[in-house]
């Protein structure tokens, strides 16, 4: 029996921005009735992607199919009007207004010029019922938990005649009673004939409600198959791109650098918890270690650093310095206490775009290089000489604007502002992304020259590589917990992956 | 194209000032005169003074509406003191003193006020210094029933009317604060700081800086400041009038911060820019009346020139 | 199926927001019929029909005002140039009064939108912050008004019937209450009743939504800054109806009177929450205070001057801010939990 034609097409969709290659040839097919998994890591190109298909962005190249007749939207609204809708993970509805509102905003039913209130909310609390939903929908969208929120967003799509319905990580911010509400849901579309494109790392979700998947990979499609064709751990390697044979072949790899000599405990993070986003992380650094943290997007790894270093407030859980327990209010104060912060995004947390390189640089060495309110303009350049040099930053001068500088090199201007103040932690947050292989090497080499004069490094980073061969120990997180601790002898990709998965490392200790 | 457009932004300030008194100098008669210059100038002294402040403020991403009514402020319990005859300001050097430390001291405490509603109680600028906008003139006028006071007192009103040199005393001083707040902001940590706050708050907050204590500072140099420009205003006028001074001195601050090429959505500053912009608002206003166009429509010049002012530096910042 | 109980609210983000919206309404109403019956037992004369009728006729201008503002606030933006666009108004209207009532109101009524069409499409166009845009046509708008009036103030005509908008009587209500209380209902008919309403409140709420969804955000940030600038003209003409003189100094401190009024009422600066309703209160609150000040002075037993006035109102101003602001700190705290 033929293959009944997909919903959806897209094919060999290719996309560009200036300096960068976001979609090759890319391609996505979901079926009628069908709920497609699209997962991915970082700059897999997995919302690209979906840009493309909603029309946030035009395709450089390629077709798309919709039901049989090829489209090409221009705006949201446009895909919207033609039964593509999105679903948001920052839910994008209007807080104060009422559930009804929200469902009917645009298209609000009129009599006689006036708006009918009473139809609008017998309408809504319909749709609503037929999905098992009973709310009041007079009542102001933020006064809902997210949960309902989200209800209501799928509730617009379906009164906007959606045929498929794109979720763009539904589950993140939901406990476990509120997924199941949202599986029926999407239960309930298939029945009514709409198809579900669900966007999302978390492996549980994805094998619970999803009926096929698709995986990306560095702008490109790499697999498309039935999830009862395909484990957990097949998943992970096909989207860090490890071939699982070869894993479970190879074993551990040569540890290059010496093994460092751990002294006493610099830092233990325990139970760490904030929001969802952190339930329970636990995390330790001896100085002149080396550790990383792994975990798939969303696991909590950066919310994790962050509340180490002062830049989010905790719930509960405790942070010791050498033993103290501390309470940064600000990253002043852990920046006093000697500690560094490297963040993920450069662009919005790293650089003063306008401010030079030297600016940059010694930005968190300022007051030590200040007598009595005035820089010390001879010392700075020095110091910032000196750190070009070894860091071996590609720069026109110290006094050119840093938002000139290519990423990679940024990066480094960022690495140093830390490197410069003599941290005793240092705590980074993918350092090497972004970077040329070279380069990569540099700075991983100086993170263990570091680590030998006694500094204790805390990387959280996506790269296996790093993590096996870099790292003294890898702490895994996932869904916000620390699910496993694995010695360097004992890291490997395929350990580090499994726990990933699932939870609990196979080869490793359990945390 | 865009290198144009930059060279435009970084020095056009400089040239437009350039051009107009080159124009005037053609132009009108009398320009080149002693007298000319020093009205000119006196004039501008009050609104650069003024004006610095609010670059600094404007530096860090905000704004302070407040500064016409903290100059009322100043000038009012300036007056008050002035015109007292209680101990301690019976001694007539304790009376100058405090007429010149309390005034300015108070405007910077309500500096602080305003900066504390913007760090602690997270109001945005426009509406935190909106407050003693309103209240603020309305303060000063409650502490004088609204009344004018007249007072003489010839070192206090040195700051105004004084010439060292023949050149006016508030001239000077007007330069003096340029150079120094000037070099501040290029030498010293705090200018600095002030800097990377605007540019990327969020990166200075992880840098480690202290960005409540730098934004408060600015609104409290920014009281300051316009207490020391109420105490030249009612030394120029031998008179405090709690409904006149300051009065749409805000507007005039924020044209020549604007004007003189620093961004409205903070990360650069460029006080040298302000008095320059000052300069262009001021000779723009004369060259006009020099030419017979009447006051009135002169404001609606001033608007069209803030505009496109303001709009040519944002597309910088984009 | 799941139900209600499986569905369950956020209690505390809920019932704080809704709870401190209800309470900060109620409670501003309760703070005027207090004033009210403070007024009443006071003072002699309070409740009568020439105090009551001089009140409201009098802060009709400031209502007016006040409602441009409060559609322009909810869109999240602010126009401070309504004083300054009243003030031309006035003088166009005085300019044009020799041709009667009708001609009058319409050509200064016209200026204001203009005014206001003129400050919507620099804000909507460029993306530049409204209190910059408003506060350069503060400036304009007095400029040109002092341009026409010739620097002084302008005499209207008492023979063309002119003086009847400000002045007259309709069945004993002033003139100038019977166009508040039109201004209002319709007012609050649109914001409740029509998607152009909904859409002003969308647009406040979460501008970049209302994007996505397609509302025509340009569209509607144009029509709340000219309706901002037709009303103020409408608050023009009334002033120089009234008072027999359009002034092109007047309107000093109107913008801040308006957004004292609608903050006052409830309406969250940022946007995204309004009521009409709400914002006649707050002027109305305001508007007592005045004429509670007036009495106080009459009786000679203390001597507040005017001058109280705006230490009160930024008092009023600043206490309220710091409600709004609480109580969105406590909302955002529980809605992270």
């Amino acid at each position: 029996m033929p293959e009944p034609a997909p919903l959806l097409a897209m094919e060999r969709i290719s996309k560009s921005f200036p300096g960068v290659v976001a979609l090759r040839e890319a391609s996505l097919r979901v079926g009628r009735d069908e709920v497609h998994a699209l997962v991915g890591q970082n700059g897999a190109g997995k919302s690209t992607l979906i840009k493309v298909l909603t029309g946030v962005y035009r395709r450089d190249a390629g077709d798309i199919v919709l039901d049989g007749g090829s489209v090409d939207f221009r705006s949201p609204q446009e895909a919207q009007a033609n039964g593509v809708s999105t679903i948001y993970q920052e839910v994008n509805l209007i807080p104060f207004r009422s559930v009804s509102e929200n469902i009917f905003m645009g298209r609000e039913p009129r009599r006689f010029g006036l708006i009918d209130w009473r139809r609008m909310n017998r309408e809504s609390g319909a749709i609503l019922h037929r999905f098992g939903i009973d709310v009041d929908v007079t009542k102001p969208l933020l006064n809902l938990n997210v949960a309902i929120q989200q209800m209501v967003a799928i509730a617009r799509a379906v009164s906007f005649d959606a045929r498929l319905v794109v979720m763009d990580e539904p589950t993140s911010s939901l406990d476990e009673r509120e997924v199941a509400t949202l599986f029926d849901v999407i239960r309930q579309l298939k029945r009514d004939g709409v198809s579900v494109l669900f966007v999302s790392h978390r492996l549980d979700d994805l094998f619970a409600v999803c009926d096929r998947v698709t995986i990306m990979r560095d702008g490109e499609t790499v697999e498309e198959r039935a999830i009862a064709d395909i484990t957990k751990l097949e998943l992970v390697a096909r989207m860090l791109g490890r071939d699982l044979n070869e894993v479970r072949r190879s074993g551990s790899t040569s540890f290059a650098a010496s093994a460092h000599h751990a002294a006493g405990q610099l830092l233990e993070a325990t139970d760490l918890r904030r929001g969802h986003a952190l339930q329970g992380a636990d995390v330790s650094v001896r100085a002149g270690e080396i550790v990383g943290l792994a975990g798939l997007l969303g696991s909590g790894r950066t919310e994790t650093a962050r509340a180490i270093f002062g830049a989010d407030p905790l719930d509960a859980g405790e942070v010791r310095i050498d033993g103290t327990a501390v309470r940064f209010d600000s990253p002043g104060d852990a920046v006093r206490a000697r500690i560094g912060f490297s963040p993920e995004d450069r662009k919005t947390d790293g650089i003063v775009p306008w401010m030079s390189v030297r600016e940059n640089l010694t930005l968190a060495l300022l007051p030590r290089l200040t007598r009595l309110g005035v820089v010390d303009a001879a010392r700075q350049r020095e110091i910032v000489d000196r750190f070009i040099k070894r860091l071996g930053i590609k720069t026109a001068g110290p006094d050119q604007p840093i938002r000139e500088l290519s990423g990679g090199n940024q990066q480094k201007v960022l690495l140093a502002r830390w490197l410069c103040t003599d941290p005793r932690l240092l705590i980074l947050d993918e350092p090497t992304r972004g970077i040329d292989v070279g380069a990569k090497g540099e700075i991983q080499a100086l993170i263990n020259e570091l680590a030998d004069d006694g500094l204790g490094v805390l990387m959280i980073s996506s790269e296996l590589d790093e993590l096996t061969e870099g790292c003294d120990r890898v702490v895994v997180m996932r869904d916000g917990r620390s699910v496993a601790e694995i010695e360097h002898n004992e890291a490997t990709q395929g350990s580090i992956m499994a726990a990933m998965a699932h939870g609990e490392s196979q080869e490793g200790t359990m945390a | 194209m865009a290198a144009a457009r930059d060279a435009i932004r970084t020095y056009g300030a400089f040239v437009a000032l350039v051009l107009l008194v080159l124009y005037n100098l053609v132009f009108t008669p009398n320009f080149v005169s002693a007298q000319t210059i020093n009205v000119n100038l006196t004039q501008v002294a009050t609104i650069v003074i003024v004006g610095v402040g609010m670059t600094l403020v404007i530096a860090t991403g905000g704004i302070d509406l407040s500064v016409g009514s903290l100059m009322a402020i100043s000038g009012a319990l300036a007056g008050i003191i002035l015109l007292s005859s209680q101990p301690p300001f019976d001694n007539p050097a304790a009376k100058v003193a405090a007429a010149f430390v309390l005034p300015v001291l108070a405007a910077g405490a309500f500096g602080v006020f305003n900066g504390f509603q913007v760090t602690r109680l997270r109001i945005q600028p426009v509406i935190a210094t909106l407050v003693l906008f309103i209240a603020g003139r309305g303060i000063a006028q409650v502490m004088t029933n609204g009344n004018l006071q007249a007072f003489r007192n010839e070192s206090f009103q040195y700051i105004g009317l004084g010439r060292p040199f023949g050149i006016p005393f508030q001239v000077i001083l007007m330069l003096a604060i340029v150079a120094i707040v000037a070099w501040a902001m290029r030498a010293t940590i705090f200018g600095r700081y002030v800097l990377a706050v605007g540019g990327n708050e969020r990166a200075a907050r992880l840098a480690g800086l202290p960005v409540n204590r730098v934004k408060v500072a600015v609104y409290a140099i920014s009281g300051l400041l316009s207490g020391v420009a109420g105490l030249i205003v009612i030394s120029l006028n031998s008179s405090s009038d709690a409904n006149q001074v300051g009065l749409n001195m805000e507007l005039d601050a924020i044209a020549a911060v604007a004007v003189g090429g620093t961004p409205l959505t903070g990360g650069h500053a460029t006080v040298v820019g302000t008095l320059i912009g000052a300069c262009i608002m001021q000779l723009t206003r004369y060259t006009l009346l020099a030419h017979g166009i009447p006051d009135a429509l002169a404001l609606v010049v001033k608007a069209g020139i803030i505009v496109a002012a303001v709009n040519v530096q944002r597309q910088r910042s984009s | 199926m799941t139900t209600d109980a499986a569905v369950r609210e956020r209690g505390d983000a809920g019932t704080f927001a809704r709870a401190g919206a209800l309470l900060q309404r109620n409670g501003v109403l309760l703070a005027l019929i207090a004033l009210i019956a403070f007024g009443a037992t006071r003072y002699d004369g309070f409740l009568s029909a020439y105090n009551v009728a001089s009140v409201l006729r009098f802060n009709s201008m400031f209502g007016l005002v006040a409602l441009g503002m409060c559609f322009v606030i909810m869109t999240g933006g602010i126009d401070l140039s309504v004083g300054s666009v009243a003030a031309l108004a006035s003088v166009v209207a005085a300019l044009i009064s020799p041709l009667g009532p009708g001609p009058a109101l319409g050509a200064a009524v016209l200026a204001g939108a203009l005014f206001g069409l003129g400050n919507g499409i620099i804000v909507a166009r460029t993306r530049i912050q409204p209190f910059v845009v408003t506060l350069a046509t503060l400036l304009a708008a007095r400029g040109l008004a002092l341009t026409l009036a010739n620097n002084t103030s302008v005499a209207v005509s008492y023979t063309s019937g002119f003086t009847f908008i400000g002045q007259g009587d309709v069945l004993g209500v002033p003139v100038p209450v019977i166009i508040l209380v039109v201004a209002y209902v319709a007012g609050s008919v649109v914001l409740n009743f029509t998607r152009f309403g909904r859409h002003v409140l969308a647009v406040g709420g979460n501008e970049e939504a209302g994007l996505l969804m397609g509302l025509g955000v340009t569209r509607v940030k144009l029509a709340v800054y000219t309706m901002s600038g037709a009303l103020a003209g409408l608050a023009g003409v009334i002033l120089a109806a009234q008072f027999g003189a359009g002034q092109p100094t007047e309107g000093l401190g109107w913008e801040l009177s308006a957004i004292a009024s609608v903050v006052v009422g409830g309406t969250l600066l940022t946007g995204g929450i309004g009521s009409v309703g709400a914002t006649l209160v707050g002027v109305l609150l305001l508007g007592l205070i005045f004429n509670i000040l007036n009495f106080e002075n009459g009786r000679g037993v203390i001597s507040l001057s005017a001058y109280w006035q705006s230490v009160i109102r930024g008092a009023f101003l600043l206490i309220v801010l710091v409600l709004q602001n609480r109580l969105t700190r406590r909302r955002d705290e529980a809605a992270r939990a």
